[in-house]
């Protein structure tokens, strides 16, 4: 292949650019007037026109075709094919295989030379097959102008010219050593990308504008463009002045003059990612602490203490992060160089995805309209000591969290006096409920705590459809860790994949409450379900308390079959799926659960019998009016009966007194007598 | 209940049954046999629980249901405490028929002659007469009629318990061995059967705590209590009194001195009342809880 290299002209930088051409013009002057070069480009394309013309190298063949039209639009058009292929000058043709590479030195000297010095010459001089020559950004026979919107080289496609190598998966990236990843993406997504892709701005800066087109070297190298010390030369070639912008980091020229002693532009504007800013360590937390260790340093304004503990820092998630990370607004240059501070710290210059959530949240809501009661960042992670929530000291930590939301949520307090919803004590619920046991007296820090259903940052009222607390998104609130309950009730019949109703369908909490869970094999939980159940299907459960298994769980007792032991709980169906419990094939093993000798003719019992309705249970209803005939009809006669003896049995006793009275009056009379 | 076998007699006397101050020593009339007083105890005793811990079941939404059920030591044992019950009373009801063939045997030459005859419980023309003749007494167009040994409405209640054996009974063991019985009849029979159980025990509940307490034990003239059914004693006056065509008739056989007997110590009457006071206790309890719950709880 290397022998059909037909490169004469580079697209370069304009000064460059424009003495090759002059100097190309003399070369083809000097040739057109060399009539013993006798060697027409009309010969060569009398063979190299022919599509199926193939030509081999080390046993493998290739095409030698030349598409005459592109190469008479390329810069190279007007010189003969033999001012590259100098080897072939005066041969015979056809000529032989096994062309000399083509040398665009020849005339492009100066490239040539910065192109060997650099990073990719080297390579070529080791022997790297992947590094890359002049042919591959440039092209062979079809070379064009930079200026040239079609040319690879030209400024909106040098991004993916370079990124044909550097782009991940590439086997420059895989295999050689680039320090620095998803160049390509980061700078698409940088200003600098976005103005060139996005705005179409083609004096924005891509690759060659930072790192030159031919003497591209490492940053570790004096002498390369983007090295520590040149690498504010080569933003200033644009960001002129930029120094005026930076007072707060660099005081005037010492930037430009010294800048080693400070910090490079890539510190703080990380390569290829312009637009993320990190300010590095070590910028004044010394300065800073100089005044606010004192422990009677207070604000002059509002009296507040504005001592900051050293041994807070030290333990804390942002040990390594300087005061001014957070504190942006300090100058330098000042004497106070917090004196230039007008805003309060903001967590999102770094936290951009959890602000995010955050302000869309009802915390953030608030705090965007100036509420008092909204918390803001630090209400709950703490200032200077801000732990992560890995460390049992955090107010983050799982089993800290409802302690740190009962700040605010418990009864009476500010959370819970604006609340105006069903739930009431949730903290004291929740601890008594079996996630609360579950953290508190058991310490499972797997336990779900309040940031486990309303998540930590994105809470929301239950009414909004994007809280993972309403009633759409329970099921999958819960599922996270419930997953196997989950998958079980998205298939059962109260799920909303499976019945398409414009009933409301149960959710995990309608059973389970949200803040008073219980364990599910706890007697007032297998008592209350039945309640639960009963809310929608009212007539059913009813009928239930009429049999003896609702009689007994009436009574207070669980042994007794309840809604769930013959439905299901999650897996609830239709009684006519087949997997249904209650199915045809499977009722009479839904009995054996309890009743081990259970037939078919015993599955007949009727679990929901009323003596109420003559149409669906005519037997039940006249056998309960046959009996309540019989009762009444024999209270009514005995009662009669009863009822016409009583006058005539006092009248009875009355007489019997009377009698005995006499009988008395006559003893006592005797026993006088006597 | 009662069978064929002693005389007895209601007598307005004031003291009923009561051991008189005076003349302990007066031999009283034995109206039923121990065997019977026996198993009237321990029907009384039976019958309580059975209605308790049914009646638990029953009026499952009352929280006096609730109350007794744990009181009985919850539902399971309740139950346990009910079927044990059940079985006193079929032991009951065999040692009673077994009785009859005892008695038929020693006393009576033939079935005809026991059924028929003036001492057994079967009703007969005289209790139709004495039907009609109580109605008139009751609205003042007659004398009281001249009862044998046993009343028209003794009988009723007698056999009264026969039925409900037979129907409680029967509806019981289905609802006892459910798993048994439907191999024979369809499971809906085990719905059917549980009302008629119940609502055959509300009734018998109810006509024995009201009905049959009042006609047999808290008459006005008897009031506050007979307690002729544990002592088995009457006074003569009584047996005179309330079953006067019975005392005729052992007069005129001369088998009335063969019947009298010795009084019970205070102590044992004293005991017997205690029981009695329970057991009324329980039933007017029972009675009021009903209607609280059918009146005021029905659901």
């Amino acid at each position: 292949m290397e022998e059909l290299v037909h490169t004469l002209t580079n697209r370069s930088r304009k000064d460059a650019r424009s003495s090759f051409r002059w100097l190309g013009l003399v070369f083809f002057a000097a040739l057109w007037l060399v009539p013993a070069m006798g060697q027409e480009n009309s010969d060569c394309f009398a063979c190299h026109s022919d599509k199926a013309l193939t030509g081999t190298k080390t046993g493998k063949s290739f095409p030698v075709f030349i598409d005459e039209k592109r190469f008479g639009e390329s810069v190279h058009s007007a010189l003969t094919c033999v001012s590259c292929h100098t080897d072939l000058e005066g041969k015979e043709l056809p000529h032989a295989e096994g062309l000399a590479e083509v040398k665009c030195g020849t005339c492009h000297a100066t490239e040539q030379e910065l192109h060997a010095k650099s990073l990719h010459g080297k390579a070529i001089a080791r022997g790297d097959a992947l590094a890359p020559r002049c042919k591959d950004c440039h092209g062979k026979h079809d070379i064009l102008s930079a200026k040239n919107r079609m040319s690879p080289t030209s400024v909106l496609k040098v991004p993916f010219l370079c990124g044909k190598c550097h782009t991940e998966g590439s086997p420059v990236t895989a295999q050689r050593t680039i320090h620095q990843d998803h160049i390509l993406e980061n700078f698409s997504e940088s200003i600098h990308g976005q103005a060139l892709f996005k705005k179409g701005l083609i004096v924005a800066p891509n690759c060659v504008s930072c790192h030159t087109p031919h003497s591209i070297l490492p940053h570790t190298d004096p002498a390369s463009s983007i090295a520590r010390r040149n690498i504010a030369a080569t933003c200033t070639k644009c960001h002129a002045q930029i120094e005026v912008v930076h007072r707060k980091v660099i005081r005037g020229e010492l930037w430009e003059k010294e800048a080693n002693k400070l910090p490079a532009c890539v510190d703080c504007h990380q390569p290829h990612k312009i637009r993320k800013v990190f300010y590095t360590q070590g910028m004044a937390d010394k300065d800073c602490l100089g005044c606010h260790e004192r422990r009677d340093l207070k604000s002059s304004k509002d009296g507040r203490s504005l001592t900051v503990k050293i041994e807070e820092l030290g333990d804390s998630r942002h040990q390594k992060v300087s005061c001014s990370q957070c504190h942006s607004e300090v100058s330098v240059s000042h004497l106070r160089p917090c004196e230039t501070i007008t805003k309060k710290v903001e967590c999102s210059s770094c936290h951009a995805e959890v602000a995010q959530q955050y302000q869309v949240s009802i915390h953030g809501k608030l705090v965007s309209k100036n509420d008092p009661n909204g918390p803001t960042c630090k209400d709950c992670h703490g200032t200077h000591s801000v732990l992560g929530k890995l460390s049992p000291n955090s107010p983050t930590f799982p089993t800290n969290v409802p302690g740190l939301c009962a700040r605010c949520h418990r009864e009476g307090q500010k959370a819970a006096a604006r609340y105006t919803g069903s739930q009431h004590e949730i903290i004291e619920h929740y601890t008594e409920s079996i996630h609360g046991k579950g953290l508190m007296k058991s310490g499972l820090t797997v336990t779900a705590t309040c940031t486990s259903c309303h998540t930590p940052h994105s809470v929301l009222p239950k009414t909004d459809t994007l809280s993972s607390v309403n009633r759409k998104n329970v099921p999958q609130t819960c599922g996270r860790c419930h997953h196997g309950i989950e998958e079980q009730f998205e298939r059962s019949i109260h799920s909303v994949l499976v019945s398409k109703t414009d009933k409301e369908l149960p959710v995990c909490n309608d059973c389970h409450t949200a803040h008073t869970i219980r364990r599910a094999d706890e007697t007032g939980f297998k008592l209350e379900i039945m309640q639960q159940c009963g809310r929608c299907h009212e007539a059913i459960a009813k009928t239930y308390f009429d049999t003896y298994h609702g009689k007994v769980s009436q009574l207070g007792y669980t042994k007794t079959a309840k809604c769930y032991d013959c439905h299901g709980a999650h897996d609830i169906l239709a009684t006519a799926d087949p997997q249904s419990h209650l199915s045809r094939q499977n009722v009479v093993a839904t009995c054996q659960k309890c009743h081990a000798g259970a037939t078919r003719k015993f599955a007949g019992y009727l679990t929901h019998a009323t003596h109420h309705d003559p149409q669906k249970y005519p037997f039940l209803f006249w056998t309960f009016w046959g009996m309540t005939s019989l009762l009444v009809g024999t209270f009514v006669i005995g009662g009669i009966h009863t009822l016409l003896w009583l006058p005539r049995a006092l009248q009875m006793k009355r007489a019997n007194r009377k009698r005995m009275e006499q009988e008395n009056k006559g003893k006592n009379g005797n026993d006088k007598e006597a | 209940m009662e069978t064929t076998k002693k005389p007895d007699s209601e007598s307005p006397g004031l003291t009923s049954s009561e051991v008189p101050p005076t003349g302990s020593e007066e031999k009283q009339f034995l109206r039923f046999k121990r065997l019977n007083r026996i198993l009237h105890i321990v029907m009384i005793v039976s019958f309580m629980s059975l209605a308790l811990t049914g009646m638990t079941l029953k009026f499952a939404y009352t929280g006096w249901a609730a109350f007794l059920s744990r009181l009985f030591g919850g539902f399971e044992s309740a139950g346990y405490i009910h079927r044990v019950a059940a079985v006193a009373m079929i032991g009951i009801f065999i040692a009673h028929i077994v009785d009859i063939v005892r008695m038929k045997r020693h006393h009576y030459t033939s079935w005809r002659s026991f059924i028929f005859g003036p001492d057994s419980m079967v009703f007969n023309r005289k209790d139709l007469r004495d039907l009609i003749g109580n109605f008139k007494w009751f609205i003042g167009r007659g004398p009281r009629p001249a009862y044998g040994r046993w009343t028209y409405w003794e009988k009723f209640d007698y056999f009264a318990v026969f039925w409900g054996i037979a129907v409680i009974g029967s509806t019981g063991l289905t609802l006892w061995f459910p798993e048994f019985f439907t191999r024979f009849i369809p499971g809906w029979y085990l719905n059917v059967a549980t009302i008629i159980h119940s609502d055959e025990a509300l009734l018998a509940v109810g006509f024995i705590f009201t009905v049959h307490f009042f006609n047999t034990h808290l008459r006005p003239e008897k009031f506050p209590m007979d307690i002729v059914v544990f002592t088995g004693r009457m006074t003569l006056d009584e047996l005179k009194e309330d079953k006067p065509e019975e005392y005729e008739a052992l007069v005129k056989t001369g088998k009335l001195d063969v019947s009298m007997v010795e009084q019970y110590p205070p102590i044992v009457i004293r005991v017997i009342r205690t029981f009695a006071w329970t057991a009324l206790c329980v039933g007017f309890s029972i009675v009021i809880w009903i209607i609280y719950a059918m009146l005021f709880a029905y659901q």
